[in-house]
């Protein structure tokens, strides 16, 4: 078998591949709370929660009412970002004008009872929510074997974060999303309801959390506390693209997955630290992150 | 940082609140501790269900031993060994704590041991699997109650090498617990004529599995040995299934409980060999205990609840035939005398700290084999407890070979 660096070519494609569909949850998550961050100054730390809450509304939604995963992939990010759309009018909005570490204290706490609240309510070890029927079986790509879920994670993150992209960076919407951001009383004396758009993009960026619950759902066991590590490694992900970016969101977070993979074939141990070591490293290089601006 | 800090801070302020209530009504009462895993990964192998089946075996022994009230105080670990010590310290210095009782991670167990021999203080480590507890880092207040790593190995691999599983190759938690299994695994298979291919080091609670997987495939071995636990083992035999690697490799979990089965499911698990110390539908005492625990629980109980169960039993009694709640007095009691209830026939502790008692060697049904609610095991042998703990090695200095 072919070899590049002692390492079988197969070995390099297989985690190529993994490094992707991994890279496609931290897309997903790490564009919500770029969006959140870009357009409102708010480090999210209840992504994660939100994440782990997208996933329960799918399992509960299935066992309690017989929603299927493709109306749960649609009514689950729909149904947490109402919920997220609560917190904004109940809680974060008085934290607007104060020290954004206000909003990050927020978050974290409000994480901290949602994570507790499943964790009394469904236990800490998990549940188990079936691959759709559709997307069962796995494809043989010669290399390796991938399930076909696995390439359908691909798909919607790559579609999901793209239509993100266009909306805010090439709409008339997103202009004006970016305009509240720039300056909020200017844009409301031209008549633009901006707390309206506040909680949208609040909403939104909690709807793509959740989304990505949703679409862990079947990889993984859903419980309580799936997004409280991601969440971490999500952030770093988001520094090293640059606060706000949403390309740089998208992209670092495609990447890092592949990175993070490569280091679990070459050095296992450290394959839950590497996305740190790249963060520390770019922050040297350049502090505003890859594609933040100066 | 500073957001850590300040919850640390919240936390202290939080326990220190609760800790002042537990002193004042602790000044005469016998005082039983638990310190586990009740907010993280291991939560629902011991946890909250755990301290229910404490109630229990206190409410059993009739709630005064001695004519004195018999009262529980429960602190997370968090899974950090330092919150672990210093918990023990301050109820050892504070509370007047009589018997600690261990849940889950050996790391932090190990740590918890230490403050044993240093207050004096019976401490039964329920919920950790590392067989150094009574070896390296054993002492003379350590009792290792339900299962080590040494009576696991014993137990699933020594099944599977004899059934034809020769080449293994290891998915391990990247920490004492995880090592030490391997370690044991790897004795087990190579002395029964395998061999050990390779070994991946995954970090605790990692987020994907797929990639040590593919590894695992690889290296081209029969068996793929899976010595993590918690949500980590069931994580990493979910995707197992979804890339087909079941289907080449046969899993062998080193470490299941029964909650894990019923996260994971019948048509997901079947098959699996497993060891267990310990499992609700074995006899007619061990389903009428867990008919009791499920009224309260809604959950059958695990193999580490329904030790919780035994050990606070097992050291009431031993208080009871002694007079007194003296550490030593009640160790030389525990030592002597064989533990006979719904979890263990004709159990005794060992010098170096095992608690030697029989332990099964189960398959996972298959969906079509389970006929009621939580019918996941079917038993293939029962090990005796000399067979599954070994002999003493020597390398615990209280335990001479």
């Amino acid at each position: 078998m072919t070899e590049i660096f002692g390492i079988p070519v197969a070995v390099i494609l297989g985690q190529l591949m993994l490094g992707l569909v991994n890279g496609s949850f931290y897309a997903i998550l790490s564009l919500g709370l770029a969006v959140i961050f870009g357009l409102m100054g708010i480090v999210n730390f209840a992504h994660g929660a939100f994440y782990a809450l997208g996933a329960f509304a799918a399992l509960l939604g299935l066992q309690w009412f017989g929603i299927n995963y493709w109306a749960a992939l649609l009514l689950a990010p729909l149904a947490v970002g109402v919920l997220g759309i609560v917190v904004e009018r109940l809680l974060l909005r008085h934290l607007y004008k104060l020290d954004p570490l206000y909003g990050l204290l927020m978050t974290f706490g409000l994480a901290l009872v949602i994570e507790g609240s499943l964790h009394q309510l469904f236990g800490a070890s998990g549940h188990s929510y079936s691959v759709p029927p559709g997307l069962a079986g796995a494809f043989n790509l010669g290399f390796m074997i991938l399930p076909i879920y696995r390439a359908w994670v691909i798909l919607v993150s790559v579609a999901v974060c793209f239509s993100t992209w266009f909306v805010i960076e090439r709409t008339r919407l997103g202009a004006t999303l970016r305009a509240a951001k720039e300056n909020a009383p200017l844009l409301q004396a031209f008549g633009v309801n901006v707390p309206l758009l506040v909680v949208a993009t609040y909403g939104g960026g909690v709807a793509l959390a959740a989304l990505a619950g949703v679409l862990s759902a079947p990889v993984v066991l859903v419980s309580p506390l799936m997004g409280n590590s991601l969440v971490i490694v999500v952030f770093a992900v988001v520094v090293i693209g640059g606060m706000g970016s949403i390309l740089g969101a998208v992209l670092s977070g495609l990447a890092l997955g592949v990175v993070e993979g490569f280091t679990k074939v070459i050095y296992p141990e450290a394959s839950n630290v590497v996305v740190f070591v790249v963060m520390a490293l770019v922050l040297i290089v350049r502090p505003a992150g890859l594609f933040g601006r100066e | 940082m500073q957001l850590k800090t300040l919850a640390i801070a919240l936390a202290a302020a939080l326990a220190s609140v609760l800790s002042a209530q537990a002193a004042l009504a602790a000044a005469e009462d016998i005082v039983i501790g638990d310190i586990d895993d009740l907010s993280g990964n291991y939560a629902d192998v011991a946890g909250t269900g755990a301290v229910e089946a404490i109630k229990m075996a206190i409410a059993d022994s009739g709630g005064t031993v001695l004519g004195r009230k018999v009262s529980i105080l429960v602190a997370d670990h968090q899974n950090k060994p330092d919150i672990g010590a210093s918990k023990f310290r301050e109820w050892a210095d504070q509370n007047g704590l009589n018997l600690l009782l261990g849940g889950s991670n050996t790391g932090v167990n190990i740590a918890m041991s230490k403050v044993a021999a240093a207050k004096k203080i019976p401490f039964f480590s329920i919920g950790a699997g590392g067989a150094s507890l009574t070896n390296e880092d054993c002492t003379a207040y350590t009792v290792h109650y339900v299962y080590d790593t040494t009576a696991l190995a014993n137990g699933t691999a020594t099944t599977i090498v004899q059934n034809g599983g020769k080449t293994w190759f290891y998915l391990t938690a990247d920490y004492a617990f995880g090592t030490q299994l391997q370690t044991a695994a790897s004795k087990v298979v190579e002395a029964n004529g395998g061999k050990t291919l390779g070994a991946v080091r995954v970090p605790l609670a990692a987020s994907d599995f797929s990639s040590f997987l593919l590894q695992a495939q690889a290296s081209g071995a029969q068996v793929l040995g899976l010595a993590n636990a918690g949500e980590d083992f069931s994580n990493s035999l979910k995707a197992a299934n979804e890339f087909g690697i079941t289907k080449k490799m046969k899993p062998a979990a080193l470490l299941a409980f029964i909650t894990n089965i019923h996260s994971l499911g019948l048509e997901t698990a079947q098959g699996l060999y497993l060891t267990t110390g310990f499992y609700w539908d074995l006899n007619e005492e061990t389903r009428a205990f867990s008919k009791r625990y499920f009224a309260k629980t809604g959950k059958e109980p695990t193999m580490d609840q329904g030790g919780y169960y035994s050990a606070t039993l097992t050291y009431l009694k031993a208080v009871k035939a002694v007079g007194s709640t003296d550490s030593d007095k009640v160790m030389a009691e525990l030592k002597k005398t064989k533990i006979n209830d719904m979890f263990a026939k004709g159990g005794y502790i060992r010098a170096d700290g095992v608690m030697v008692h029989d332990m099964y060697v189960m398959q996972v049904k298959s969906p079509q084999e389970s006929k009621y609610p939580w019918d996941y095991y079917k038993v293939l042998k029962v090990m005796k407890g000399e067979e599954a703990f070994g002999p003493i090695t020597g390398l615990c200095p209280l335990a001479p070979k």
